[in-house]
């Protein structure tokens, strides 16, 4: 028993001294010299603590990209991200349980009722995507709604092979999904084959599906599948900027009004939403507004 | 060399019995009180804080009992528990939200009926090929593979599953979209075969072999041994396993979303199903209100649910053993 | 067998046949699991993976954080559940002596072991991290793990006490030793065996769990060093390779996460195995 509890012991102060070590090596950012290429005016050093982030999946890789580089040039505060939807992150904000909630749609009115404020820090279209292999590359608004609530079932009728088409979606609680059926019109009455919980998802399923049609964050696509034109206008950050590609939304930072955010949660949040943030914005697929 | 000095100790322990027992009879030596009150006092506390440990598990179960009630039941209550349990629409975040869990139930019994269908057969036929017919070096081998099968975690399950089995089924039955009720069952009973096969197989080892020599002695074929005499006695233990599988086919939550298309539909084999325990895990992170009292719910319902099951199956053993 | 009927004997080929298919499905279920997994997987196991943090400016991914956080978790789950774990044990064998307290609590035990992962994960969430205010952490997780290893640890530690022969016991009361003494120094140390295999069973289970964290310990994939990252979200490795492969389409990590598990979980059935033959050998000298 007592050699047991000695080793054990041992054994914790081990990894403790190892996992000490670590931390000095562990907040560089990996290979990325050349990226950070616009450090935060004001880098501070004094400043130390977590900035905890929450929500939007579309959001990912602009959070990312900004917190690593805030990251980079303020060495004391660290910048956490949960990948868990754009209702879940206003939720999270509202209870407390994380300083900045990331939303991809603008707040509703009894969010902003309840003490939450918006700041947006990006527009981002959702791109319309289908697999490679699908011979379709343009469909109008209109088309695209009567698609997802079930008038039109059959590729062929656009031209296509004569299949059956997948819907594929987002969650009830998806700012993505928020954002595409209100602008489409289809609120509520989207007939989905599959309701998936992230972006990423949304584009890997399509990717394997050669008759499924998705939506996801222009931002996120990647050449896995193949984005369509919609009322022939080709999604890009000039056209989303001036409105020619309608199926966009804001990407926002969510806060609680009224209360004070942390130092270090201040200055991340001055820092995206500065004109130094707009590159990084831009190289992670928004359309920065600042 | 251990043995010889416990004998020691028992025969060294014996005397000093005797000898104290010989000092009770004389009367207590006054010195002794303080030296063995003190050290009493301490045997009690340790006592206390042994039985304190003890009862912690007690002491979870209720957490979990009260806390699942606690949160579950206000929804329940603002539903209605009969449009609760039996309305077919789940619709949460529409405008004139349902919360009818029916599909979820059913999916949940079928998703468990169909693993357990094709996975008890399999793990059973194994289980017997491992304990009565297998040499001892492939059954070596075997029941190593099946501990790791048993090891590897449910996401792996999940991961193989969507990129593996959803095309295939999609290509196999020209379907559109693979993701089913078909590829859950298939994913659940893979992930229950370990489970039953290690529980039959210690089920069907306990057999005393004086039951399987008294059948071959009066002439039945080996095969007819096993399953005529070494089944039916082992049939307690092999009902324990299809137990264990039910459980964890019933409370399998990450490798099933990952296959299943989580739409809220009636169950069907080819149609996108949700589970009760996939409802809960892809709403939980976003939801707020009376859709988030209503998901406390279903997680009520689920425990329930395996507290019942649990209970009958015991019951149903309880009576074969004494029967 | 010389008056066995014919249709006896096709009877007894059938079963036999049948028995054959099925131990023959199992194992190419396994062998196409692992087979697959390393296959997909090994080849993407690089150094840069294994040792650095994710970075979205280089769009690079490392799972390091990852493999930390499950380090952190494991180290700090079995530290509480070891103690509560053998405690509990330890009363159950040595100073219970109310049978139905007994009875309720290897009840309780049995229904703990029965409880599916996502209730755990829920009731965590709400116990651990809203009430007590440990916020979403690996603490969390790592209280939430506690609870679903208990039995475990319970049921392995009481099964070997239950070995250590009762003349043992008798020999130190003998002698005048306190209850407390004899288990400290003549059981315990007799039954580490035991404790050891349960300990492994346990670090089996935690490595493969993540319906549980999703909610208590959240995804974050930040460097931290052992105290500071048991109250910051932190993700482990399954529940990183259900965001990799589920929400970013990133198979390639995910099959080297699932590769590295696949490792993990064999390492563990061998040290579980050869624990358990060094143990006996040393008993029957």
């Amino acid at each position: 028993m007592k050699k047991f509890l000695s080793l054990a012991l041992a054994l914790t102060c081990a990894v403790s001294l190892l996992a000490g070590c670590q931390k000095s090596g562990g907040d560089q950012p990996s290979g990325g010299s050349s990226a950070a290429s616009n450090p935060p005016a004001a880098s501070n050093t004094e400043v130390t603590g977590a900035v905890a982030t929450d929500g939007s999946t579309s959001m990912e890789k602009v959070i990312g990209a900004l917190g690593e580089s805030f990251m980079g040039a303020n060495k004391g505060i660290t910048v956490t991200y949960n990948p868990t939807g754009s209702g879940s992150g206003i939720q999270a904000v509202s209870e407390g349980r994380c300083d900045i909630g990331l939303s991809s749609r603008a707040l509703k009115d009894e969010e902003k009722a309840s003490g939450l404020k918006e700041t947006v820090v990006a527009l981002d279209g959702i791109a319309i995507i289908v697999s490679p292999e699908n011979p379709v590359s343009d469909l109008d608004v209109e088309t695209i709604a009567k698609i997802y609530t079930g008038e039109i079932t059959n590729w062929k009728d656009l031209g296509g092979s004569d299949a059956e088409i997948v819907l594929i979606g987002r969650e009830a609680g998806s700012g993505t999904r928020d954002g595409f059926e209100s602008i489409t019109g289809t609120k509520d009455a989207c007939k989905y084959r599959q309701e998936l919980t992230s972006t990423g998802d949304v584009i890997t399923t399509v990717s394997q599906n050669p008759d499924a049609i998705g939506y996801a964050s222009l931002a996120a696509v990647s050449d896995k599948v193949k984005t369509l034109t919609v009322g022939g206008v080709t999604p890009t950050e000039d056209t989303v900027k001036d409105g020619s590609y309608v199926i966009q939304r804001p990407f926002v930072l969510v806060t609680k009004d009224g209360a004070q955010l942390s130092d270090a949660a201040q200055l991340f949040f001055d820092y995206a939403t500065s004109a130094d943030a707009a590159d990084i914005i831009s190289k992670a697929g928004a359309v920065p507004v600042a | 060399m251990r043995e010889t000095s416990a004998e020691n100790m028992v025969q060294v322990g014996a005397d000093a019995v005797f000898c104290g027992l010989e000092k009770q009879a004389r009367g207590n030596d006054s010195r002794m009180s303080t030296g063995a009150a003190k050290k009493n006092l301490l045997e009690t506390v340790i006592h206390g804080i042994f039985l304190i440990l003890g009862l912690i598990t007690v002491a979870c179960v209720l957490l979990i009992t009260v806390y699942l009630v606690l949160s579950g039941l206000p929804a329940i209550g603002k539903i209605g528990l009969t449009k609760f349990l039996f309305g077919k629409t789940w619709a949460s975040t529409a405008a004139q939200p349902a919360f009818g869990i029916l599909p979820f139930i059913l999916t949940s019994v079928y998703g468990t009926a169909g693993a357990i269908a094709v996975g008890v057969p399999i793990g059973f036929l194994t289980a017997i090929y491992l304990a009565k017919m297998a040499p001892a070096g492939i059954k070596a081998v075997v029941g190593g593979a099946v501990s790791l099968l048993a090891g590897i975690p449910s996401v792996v399950y999940g991961l193989v599953g969507m990129l593996v089995l959803v095309p295939g089924i999609r290509k196999l039955f020209h379907m559109p979209d693979g993701a089913s009720l078909l590829a859950a069952i298939v994913v659940l009973a893979v992930m229950i075969l370990p489970s039953i096969i290690k529980v039959s197989v210690t089920a069907l080892e306990a057999v005393p072999k004086e039951y399987e020599d008294a059948s071959l002695a009066l002439g039945a074929t080996p095969v007819e041994t096993w399953f005529r005499v070494s089944v039916p006695a082992a049939k307690s233990g092999i009902a324990a396993s299809v137990v264990l599988g039910v459980g964890r086919a019933i409370g399998e939550a990450m490798a099933v979303m990952m296959v299943s298309g989580n739409v809220a539909n009636m169950p069907s084999l080819f149609e996108s199903v949700c589970f009760l325990t996939t409802a809960v895990a892809k709403e939980m992170s976003y939801s707020s209100g009376l859709q988030r009292q209503a998901l406390f719910s279903i997680a009520l319902v689920l425990f329930l649910f395996i507290m019942l099951i649990n209970a009958v199956l015991n019951f149903f053993l309880k009576r074969d053993k004494e029967g | 067998m010389k008056n066995v009927s014919a249709r006896r004997r096709t009877y007894g080929l059938a079963m036999k046949s049948l028995m054959l298919l099925a131990a023959g499905v199992t194992c190419a279920l396994v062998v196409f699991m692992v087979v697959y997994v390393l296959y997909k997987g090994v080849p993407n196991i690089t150094w840069q993976l294994l040792s650095t943090s994710p970075s979205y400016l280089s769009d690079t991914i490392g799972i390091l954080p990852d493999i930390l956080n499950t380090l952190y978790i494991v180290i700090y789950t079995l530290f509480l559940v070891l103690p509560l774990g053998v405690g509990a044990a330890i009363y159950l064998t040595e100073y219970a002596a109310n049978r139905k307290l007994v009875g309720i609590i290897e009840y309780a035990a049995e229904t703990l072991s029965g409880i599916p992962s996502i209730i755990y994960g829920l009731v965590g969430m709400l116990f651990f991290c809203e009430f007590l205010g440990m916020q979403t952490s690996l603490q969390a997780g790592a209280f939430t793990l506690v609870i679903m290893n208990l039995p475990t640890i319970m049921r392995t530690t009481q099964e070997s006490l239950k070995t250590v022969p009762q003349s043992y016991r008798e020999g130190a009361f003998g002698l005048g030793a306190g209850k407390w003494r004899v288990i400290r120094t003549v059981v315990l140390p007799n039954s580490v065996d035991g404790i050891l295999t349960g300990c492994i069973l346990a670090v089996g289970r935690i490595l493969g769990e993540s319906a549980a964290l999703l909610f208590t310990a959240g995804f974050a994939h930040a460097v931290n060093n052992y105290f500071v990252g048991l109250h910051r979200p932190g993700a482990t490795l399954t529940v990183a390779l259900y965001v990799y492969a589920k929400e970013q389409g990133e198979f390639e990590v995910a099959f080297a996460i699932a590769a590295i598990l696949m490792a993990l979980a064999l390492i563990i059935n061998l040290a579980a195995g050869l624990v358990g033959w060094y143990f006996k050998r040393r008993k029957e000298l």
